[in-house]
């Protein structure tokens, strides 16, 4: 018995941002982020918070995979950018969705987050607890990077993607594995609060460690060192060759950083399913909405291999081999 | 012999022949390359001489990256 992806959704922002319009917040230019990042533009929101997506994107997954809000057992979001503290993003697309019989929490494990939520949801159908899952990644980034920092600011876009997934007897998820590497967390952070109360005498200043921080070199070490072996070991595991892979959806963080990924695991580029000119970087949300558009195109069939692989901040990575 | 391994890593990332790097090149200025490819050229030359680079920055010539490595590598 395993798990597999029924349905896939995606939600992003209507309002489109070209590297042209970044050029006029700060100083740079088309050519420079076309180069180094591979982002021609990215979808940022108008006041669309993150739930927004997530519960449009849960729309979607009910639409396609034909199923009722009552009969999900189980909904996961993984976010770095949630409405609240509390509520998880998790109870508010139940409430809006109608989910009542649902158990719903979020997860944080940033670029990774889809790997990490769609491999505790394997784990509880596998377990036999739940039969079924939303498992959706949703950000809104753009409210936690800094407008001014232009080596940060053009990387990133707003968006939502998921899957449904459920029971399956046959194909679904074959092999994988998820990480961490905490040693390293101080390289890749945003998001940072100050212990501020008022019996202690911090001043009243704003914290730069709000903001996206990270440091280039040591992220792109680490992505392209631990993609590469989490996808051998995966494969190894499996006892899957490269050759037999039709398709791998990478995290959309740098097309630079796949291009070293897929010379390094010798598969070839147009496996590497990409969509980063015109998302940018969705954290959580860039596999799934890289995937759900893999299988709107109608590129992959029921029963082809495809991998799914992240990486980000924690410094975390997740990867999946799956049947589809 | 550091030197030769540096010049085909670094002609293997930028595209260019071997005999146009010299000692003197400039990395970024002479080879077109920027911060990803000198990201990658370090990278590779940490594994090929099992040594870490802790400030990439002060590479700027071919020269700057034999002498670490020689000061380093066991």
């Amino acid at each position: 018995m395993t798990t597999r992806i029924i349905a896939t959704g995606a939600y992003a922002p209507g309002q489109v941002i070209t590297n042209d319009d970044m050029a006029k917040v700060v100083d740079t230019s088309d050519e420079w982020i076309t180069q180094r990042t591979g982002i021609k533009e990215r979808h940022i929101s108008s006041g669309e918070n993150t739930s927004v997506l997530a519960v449009n994107t849960a729309r979607q997954l009910l639409c396609k995979a034909g199923k009722k809000a009552e009969d999900i057992d189980l909904i996961i979001i993984a976010s770095v950018t949630a409405d609240y503290g509390t509520p998880s993003l998790g109870c508010m697309v139940q409430k809006e969705i109608g989910a009542s019989n649902a158990v719903a929490f979020d997860i944080t494990a940033a670029c990774s987050g889809f790997m990490f939520a769609l491999s505790i949801a394997d784990k509880y159908i596998k377990t036999g607890i739940y039969n079924n899952a939303i498992v959706i990644g949703a950000e809104t980034l753009s409210k936690i990077v800094d407008w001014s920092d232009r080596s940060t600011c053009v990387l990133f876009g707003d968006g939502a993607g998921g899957a449904y997934v459920e029971k399956s007897q046959t194909d679904g998820i074959i092999e994988e594995e998820i990480g961490s590497k905490g040693e390293l967390y101080d390289i890749l952070t945003e998001g940072h609060t100050e212990c501020k109360n008022v019996f202690n005498d911090k001043k009243e200043e704003p914290d730069p460690l709000w903001y996206v921080n990270m440091n280039g070199r040591e992220v792109f070490k680490f992505a392209t060192k631990s993609v590469v072996k989490s996808v051998e070991r995966v494969l190894k595991n499996a006892g899957v060759t490269a050759d037999e892979i039709k398709f791998v959806v990478p995290h959309q963080a740098n097309t630079r950083i796949v291009d070293v990924i897929s010379n390094k695991l010798g598969i070839p580029h147009e496996k590497f399913y990409m969509n980063i000119d015109r998302y940018g970087n969705t954290s959580s949300a860039s596999i799934p909405i890289a995937l759900n558009e893999l299988n709107e195109k109608g590129l992959i069939e029921r029963g082809d291999k495809v991998i799914l692989t992240g990486f980000g901040g924690g410094m975390t990575w997740g990867t999946m081999l799956v049947s589809w | 012999m550091v030197f030769e391994k540096i010049r085909e890593i670094i002609a293997e990332q930028t595209g260019k022949d071997e005999e146009e790097i010299t000692l003197d090149t400039n990395v970024k200025d002479d080879l077109d390359a920027d911060s990803l490819d000198l990201f990658q050229i370090i990278n590779d030359i940490e594994d090929e001489f099992d040594i870490s680079v802790e400030d990439p920055e002060a590479i700027v010539t071919v020269k700057d990256i034999v002498d670490f490595v020689e000061s380093h590598k066991n």
